[in-house]
């Protein structure tokens, strides 16, 4: 089983990538669990044709200590099995806290277990590594690949190299690599060499370029993935493609995060000044 | 055996670690002033294991009952946070208890997480689970910030906020914040003002509620404690006398800003010095004179100290516990020359060491001061340089047995012997019952180690 975690820049497209790409591993006949670990609960919505109602957190505050993991596992588009998170509303109490008590009682369940004969669990996370419990999957013994989500914005490409300090920590003490740059294109000059350029400064790859398109709105509007909604739409081929190099993937380092000043220099020589 | 005997000789520099704190959480100082109040049940906002060592440690100083309610976290508020407990607690509370008011205070978790209690405080308002002329209030008391004496002192700033209000008409009365003190020195500090004819609240004032007597019948809430109309008063003062800077300053200052009470802030009244300024303070603010009573009690305790000054007269002295008694202490000792050499308070506070300074400046032997300090220093330093006497709370005994130097129980915690819950150190009777506690310690040893054709009867 292998345990993927996928990162980047709050808004930049991380949960609609991941399920796209977990529905065409699910036709590609791969048994896939998707953790969603942002307490927007939303990590799960076009897989599951609509939110995810009961939230491993809920279940809990609810519940009490006896939650069953039928209450908080669905099954989902292709045969996915989906977990929300969950945790509490904005402004108040600890999101991170959530995580880790979430992760730890689906540890606990045996979501995991090897009888579930799960090829992949995918962890989509929250935004920035905003502290501990955001790193929760990340740990000993949790995801041992990364991939983060980028695209040719600024912003974006700040968080990714801030995500990979994180890592960089984790993989010191554990087995956590990363697995390459997805590009979420935003239509930004000269995107895909820089992200190129940015994988290879990083010492990863960019293993993916996935172009806008608005038939991943389209479908998002409709509760569905571009593979569930359009199966014949070319973005569906896309996320085919991105599926495939995932399962293929053989390239996992430790990665070097760039000094501010260099990352400055290689959006000045990919992007503005030009 | 001796029971520390890993501590060793040579002192290397420690920024990461302590060894037998001098200090304890900030939610035990909270607890301590918020039964001050009368009809005060505290509430501690945070798991229970936080609130059962917090009474616990109370209980075990003043040998009574301390009720205090808890959040009870569980790990789903700890992720939720801890709105929907607390104001199911006050509900509870204002329904199976009935306290007056309940005084919340924080913990690590709910303080990490970021709840808002004041937030918290207000919806139960507005969703009237408060009833009519109750109360709660509240301070934030994160015990990885300062320690027990900060907790006092935002317990009692936050009570102050909560009720202190200006009607522009005074009341002629002198506020009193008496510092972390014992019941017993809150007692004699409303004495002391008595006598003087000056009226005061006082505030907090546990005596009557951590000092009370065994009367067959149980009060969850004892008659003692600062009233609510008393706090609310507070605002239409003539002024304010803080004792101890530590732990009464910010509640003073908060009254002098926001009410324009003019506050002052004196040492705790211990020792002759110190006991001075408290009454000369009193006089000034109160326009009131100095009675025969006072000048009474002043002139037994300087006879005291001219009687046995022989046996006071350079001895060395180690000294631990909170800052505001610490700085009392040493004062009071340097005025009768004994010397305190080793000087440390768990508590943070960069005025300290600059204070101590200050007062043994004249000492004849070198003086070691530490704040933030912890008695595996203070007792490295006695090995270094040996002492005649040791003064602080109930964990110097394995030092005092150790190294066999007299102790002199004084501070918080002392969880094997009694008295300080009814005899007070404050004022001059306190400073006569310090120097009496000081010379049986001295006098004893004496005894114990003369030899017999040295063997004295009187002293």
């Amino acid at each position: 089983m292998r345990k993927v975690a996928i990162y980047g820049k709050g808004g930049i497209g991380k949960s609609t990538t991941t399920q796209n790409t977990v529905a065409a591993l699910a036709e590609m006949g791969r048994k896939v669990m998707i953790v969603g670990c942002d307490p927007k609960a939303d990590s799960t919505r076009l897989l599951l044709h609509g939110l995810h109602q009961r939230t491993v957190l809920d279940t809990l505050r609810e519940e009490g200590e006896d939650v069953e993991l039928e209450d908080v596992l669905l099954g989902g588009f292709g045969g996915t099995l989906c977990t929300e998170s969950g945790g509490p509303e904005p402004g108040v109490g600890c999101a991170g806290r959530g995580i880790i008590t979430s992760i730890n009682l689906l540890e606990q369940l045996g979501a995991y277990k090897e009888d579930k004969n799960l090829d992949y669990v995918f962890y989509d996370v929250l935004g920035d590594v905003v502290c501990g419990g955001f790193a929760m999957p990340i740990r000993e013994g949790k995801a041992q690949e990364i991939y983060i989500v980028v695209s040719g914005e600024m912003m974006a490409m700040y968080a990714a190299n801030n995500i990979c300090k994180g890592i960089v920590k984790f993989a010191e003490a554990g087995g956590v690599r990363l697995g390459g740059l997805i590009c979420n294109s935003r239509n930004v000059d000269n995107e895909r060499e820089m992200i190129e350029e940015l994988a290879k400064r990083l010492g990863t790859q960019m293993i993916h370029f996935v172009p806008r398109e608005n038939m991943v709105q389209r479908a998002e509007i409709n509760r569905k993935t571009v593979i569930d909604f359009d199966p014949k739409h070319p973005q569906a081929d896309e996320y085919r493609t991105l599926a495939k190099k995932i399962d293929a993937n053989d390239m996992f380092i430790v990665p070097k995060p760039m000094e501010i000043e260099e990352l400055e220099k290689l959006l000045i020589d990919y992007g503005i000044a030009n | 055996m001796t029971l520390l005997r890993h501590t060793p000789l040579e002192i290397k520099d420690r920024k990461a670690l302590s060894i037998n704190p001098a200090k304890t959480c900030q939610p035990v100082g909270a607890m301590y002033a918020a039964l001050g109040i009368h009809g005060c049940l505290p509430h501690s906002h945070g798991s229970q294991g936080c609130c059962a060592y917090h009474r616990s440690a109370l209980t075990r100083h003043y040998k009574e009952p301390v009720s205090a309610a808890t959040s009870s976290f569980t790990e789903g508020s700890s992720v939720f946070g801890g709105q929907a407990n607390l104001l199911q607690a006050i509900n509870n509370i204002f329904t199976v208890y009935e306290p007056d008011v309940i005084a919340v205070h924080t913990t690590c978790l709910s303080e990490t997480i970021g709840d808002d209690v004041p937030q918290i405080a207000d919806k139960a308002r507005q969703d009237g689970k408060i009833p009519e002329g109750k109360f709660v209030v509240s301070a934030s008391t994160p015990s990885y910030v300062g320690s027990h004496v900060t907790g006092f002192a935002n317990m009692v700033m936050g009570t102050l906020k909560g009720f202190a209000e200006k009607t522009g008409k005074k009341n002629g009365k002198v506020n009193l914040i008496p510092g972390f003190v014992e019941p017993s020195d809150m007692e004699e500090i409303k004495r002391l003002a008595a006598a003087m004819g000056v009226k005061t609240i006082l505030f907090p004032d546990t005596s009557g509620v951590l000092n009370g007597p065994l009367t067959g019948e149980y009060k969850m809430f004892p008659d003692g404690g600062t009233t609510v109309d008393e706090l609310r008063s507070t605002g239409d003062s003539i002024g304010t006398l803080a004792l101890g800077e530590w732990a009464s300053a910010d509640g003073a200052k908060y009254l002098d800003s926001t009410h324009k009470v003019p506050c002052k802030i004196l040492d705790l009244p211990i020792g002759l010095k110190a006991t001075d300024r408290f009454i000369d303070a009193l006089r000034l603010i109160s326009g009131r004179h100095v009675t025969d009573l006072i000048t009474h009690e002043r002139g037994q305790l300087v006879d005291m100290i001219s009687d046995m000054h022989q046996y006071f007269y350079h001895k060395k002295v180690a000294l631990v516990g909170d800052p505001d008694q610490v700085i009392a202490l040493t004062e009071f000792l340097t005025s009768i020359d004994m010397c305190p050499v080793h000087i440390v308070t768990g508590t943070p506070g960069k005025k300290f060491e600059a204070r101590i300074k200050e007062i043994t400046k004249d000492s004849p032997f070198p003086v070691n001061i530490k704040s933030r300090g912890d008695m595996f220093l203070l007792h490295q330093w006695i090995k270094n340089d040996p002492v005649d006497l040791l003064i602080g709370n109930t964990y110097c005994k394995y030092i005092a047995r150790d190294e066999d130097i007299p102790l002199i129980r004084h501070g918080f915690p002392i969880i094997d012997r009694v008295g300080h819950q009814y005899f007070p150190t404050v004022g001059y009777k306190g400073g006569l019952r310090l120097l009496e506690k000081i010379l049986d310690a001295l006098l004893t040893r004496i005894d114990r180690d003369a030899s017999e054709d040295c063997f004295e009867l009187a002293y």
